[in-house]
């Protein structure tokens, strides 16, 4: 019974989104005027019975009640309970209602942070929130329904949660990057209620900046979560595959890190005004497409969800109805919302200008090559595939670029900076980074390819100018507000990140070989030392295990890769042994048994891998404080007035 | 020039420099860095080229995988169950659901006697789960 009250509820939910829809974008006019008042209870309602349906879904799962499909496909009464909870997102139908909870949590946030909104602006915000809420719950239940029964034909058992999705890394990354992508509807819906009330000012940009930080903090974080997760679940010890899911994600975080520079600019000067509102609709629109992408199953990818041409269909068909009904909006509003504001080549708005195109220009390189696959399908009937070399030999130039426009940027002053400014404030860390990266390129031993060696010095340069901007402001007048210390802690990420990448691509060194017990190999400077097999019993597997003593200098670790098999199903996994480091990864994992005792084993060293995720943590940290920044949480603005008549 | 227009004249220059500069990367890009995919009867009649990076695909015939059990070697073969097959050699680690019968993309190169080089093979995830470009394959079979 419990089941049906949550599916129940869903369909109350989808009743809420559409009256939310309705008064919200009417914002106290026309026929629905009267319902502009209830619009914030609404939105609460819709919550509650969102998170009831969740919990009846979740209940469902922890009383293995297989009489549920969805339960009976991504469950087993051997799953360990943690599992058997975040199970409730590890298949397609529970995904999407957590990505609806998570709706309705970020308009129950506008609604409760936004206290110093205009009302009916406010209402337009969550009015268009609600309708994409409509899309998402209809979605949910006429295409992939969590709360279809099996009767009679109850099974006695599950099938069991995919053991790819056992684990901790699993449990976190979807969650973090649906409140990333769900939180770009946030600033989506902003700049909807601006075309539509036809007002644009600073104050809009300062109401939009902390809702889209958040939400691009967040994105950071799970893409960063399932890179992490990527590398030490998957057996192969990559980081990044430029696998189109990996891209459907990543696009909107283009877009998106794009989006929170240009409000910075429409913000402080006016300027690119409707730039930045193209950029918000194309963050959400893209967010849609890579939830088209993930869904539809069009292309190859190594995610594996259970593919639906209905699923895909409909998800084609919102989203053309979403990026052509703001387009629309946008071709006949936006023309008036022309800035005045002037600038010169030496001054911020032009480097953020700088910065704008390229992140751009890099989404482009990346949805073209997402999509190549399928358009030459369509047009020529043959399969192709873009690879790696593609993006890297574009993206690599263009990533080198930004870091350049970056670290030049620090002392930049808003429309026009003199170079004795420049100079003065920059010429220091501009001299100690090429000090240190000629001390770094004489420590480093091995042969790196420049792009390397440029990046690397880039990113010391970038962190350099950063630092020597920070002391002069700690030392002057007064001290940073919060926003600074969000930027400062992104851009430095930014570097660490940048460094992480070159250095492991140059670094590394893996090696795929056939070891028997007893042998030692040196690699990376280790001596390892192949013990042996044992087998361990795991609480729904079976699993192999390999010993490996790893040794240098006196350092002493053991390392125990698994091949593990899971009692339902049958499938097997590789889980890697990891000894993690500040400069360096051991990565061992196990391959078939081959003749007598002997067996394939991978070995890896990564140098300074780490640093790849640790820089994503302080890019998201830095978004994550920049939102909490004085400016933002200013009570009333002088400038709020009812939201004036849409020019006719 | 009044400095607005000029303003919008930088902005308009470097719109048109991003979406020019973007064009050319990805055309270049994609002309140099496309592999084609190749089912087995096009392996088997030439139409795949020879000695160029291809992805080819197809399921993995029963009882054809071998093993060296000394080294890294693999050498099966790749059939679409209806009349074409080739032989593929690969030297490595095999993905964990790599088995006879399944559906297995391999990317490298075609050699002169017709056996595929594979530098990386690719197995799915899920065991349900077909790869698009073999989709198709299965059916054809039970005509």
């Amino acid at each position: 019974m419990i089941i049906e009250l949550g599916h129940f509820a869903m369909v109350l939910t989808l009743g809420l989104a559409v009256l939310t829809a309705l008064f919200g974008i009417s914002a106290g006019r026309g026929p629905f005027a009267a319902g502009l008042r209830s619009v914030p209870s609404l939105v609460v309602g819709q919550l509650v019975f969102t998170a009831l349906a969740f919990a009846t879904l979740a209940h469902a799962f922890l009383e293995d009640d297989f009489s549920v499909r969805y339960v009976a496909e991504n469950s087993n009464t051997l799953l360990p309970e943690i599992y058997k909870f975040t199970a409730v997102w590890g298949g397609h139908e529970g995904s999407f209602l957590l990505w609806a909870l998570i709706m309705t949590v970020w308009m129950c946030a506008v609604t409760l942070r936004g206290g110093h909104l205009p009302e009916r602006f406010r209402a337009q915000v969550l009015g268009v929130m609600g309708l994409m809420n409509v899309g998402f719950v209809a979605f949910l239940l006429f295409t992939s329904n969590p709360f279809e029964r099996l009767v009679p034909f109850t099974p006695s058992d599950g099938s069991d949660l995919n053991p790819l999705l056992q684990d901790f890394g699993m449990i976190i990354h979807p969650p973090m990057l649906y409140v990333g992508y769900v939180g770009f509807s946030v600033a989506f819906a902003f700049a909807i209620a601006a075309l539509l009330s036809g007002r644009l000012d600073a104050a809009w940009a300062r109401w939009s900046r902390p809702w889209t930080n958040a939400a691009w903090g967040f994105l950071t974080l799970g893409i960063a979560l399932g890179s992490w997760w990527a590398y030490y679940e998957l057996g192969w010890g990559g980081w990044w595959f430029w696998d189109p899911v990996e891209n459907a994600s990543f696009m909107p975080w283009l877009i998106g890190t794009a989006l929170v520079h240009s409000l910075a600019a429409t913000e402080k000067r006016g300027v690119f005004k409707s730039w930045t509102l193209l950029l918000a609709i194309a963050a959400f629109s893209l967010s849609l497409l890579g939830g088209f992408i993930v869904r539809s199953g069009v292309l190859t990818s190594v995610h594996a969800f259970a593919v639906d041409p209905e699923r895909g269909a409909f998800i084609l068909i919102f989203l053309m109805i979403v990026v052509g009904g703001s387009l629309l909006l946008y071709a006949v509003r936006a023309w008036q919302l022309a800035g005045r504001a002037t600038f010169e080549p030496s001054s911020r708005d032009f480097f953020l200008l700088i910065n704008n195109v390229l992140f751009t220009v890099a989404l482009v390189v990346v949805l073209a090559g997402t999509l190549a696959p399928i358009v030459y399908e369509a047009i020529t009937g043959g399969k192709i595939s873009v690879g790696k070399p593609y993006f890297d030999m574009i993206f690599v130039p263009l990533m080198l670029l930004l870091a350049a426009a970056l670290a030049v940027s620090p002392p930049l002053n808003w429309k026009r900076t003199g170079f004795a400014r420049i100079r003065a404030r920059l010429g220091i860390a501009t001299a100690s980074a090429v000090v240190i990266s000629l001390a770094a390129f004489l420590f480093i031993e091995s042969e790196v390819p420049w792009q390397s060696l440029a990046a690397l010095a880039l990113a010391i340069w970038v962190v350099a100018g950063h630092v020597q901007d920070l002391v002069l402001r700690v030392r002057g007048s007064r001290l940073p507000g919060l926003a600074y210390w969000g930027m400062f802690a992104a851009h430095l990420g930014f570097a660490v990140s940048l460094t992480g990448v070159a250095l492991t691509v140059a670094l590394t060194e893996e090696r795929d070989l056939v070891m028997s017990p007893g042998q030692v190999v040196e690699h990376g400077g280790w001596q390892v030392t192949f013990e042996g097999m044992s087998s361990v019993r795991g609480p729904n597997y079976i699993a192999e295990r390999g010993t490996f003593r790893v040794a240098q200098n006196g350092a002493n670790l053991m390392l125990t890769p698994e091949k593990r098999r899971y009692s339902s199903g049958g499938s097997i996994m590789t889980e890697a042994a990891i000894d993690p480091g500040l400069f360096r990864d051991l990565y061992i994992s196990l391959g078939d048994p081959l003749d007598g005792e002997s067996r394939a084993v991978r070995l890896h060293f990564k140098p300074f891998v780490r640093w790849i995720w640790f820089g994503a943590l302080l890019m998201t940290l830095g978004g994550f404080v920049a939102v909490l920044d004085r400016r933002y949480r200013r009570v009333k603005s002088p400038a709020v007035q009812a939201v004036p008549e849409p020019a006719s | 020039m009044h400095p607005t227009r000029r303003k919008r004249m930088i902005i308009v220059l470097f719109i048109l420099a991003g979406a020019g500069l973007a064009l050319g990367l990805v055309l270049v890009g994609l002309g140099e860095n496309v592999n084609m995919f190749y089912p087995p009867e096009d392996v088997v009649s030439g139409k795949a080229p020879v000695e160029t990076n291809i992805r080819a695909g197809g399921m993995v015939l029963e009882g054809s995988w071998q093993r060296d059990g000394q080294t890294l070697n693999n050498e099966f073969v790749l059939t679409d169950r209806v009349d074409a097959q080739f032989p593929v050699r690969y030297s490595g680690i095999l993905p964990d659901l790599f088995r006879e019968g399944q559906g297995v993309i391999v990317e490298g190169q075609l050699n002169a006697r017709g056996t595929f080089e594979a530098e990386r093979v690719l197995a799915k995830h899920d065991e349900n789960y077909m790869p698009p470009e073999l989709a198709g394959m299965g059916e054809a079979a039970q005509e």
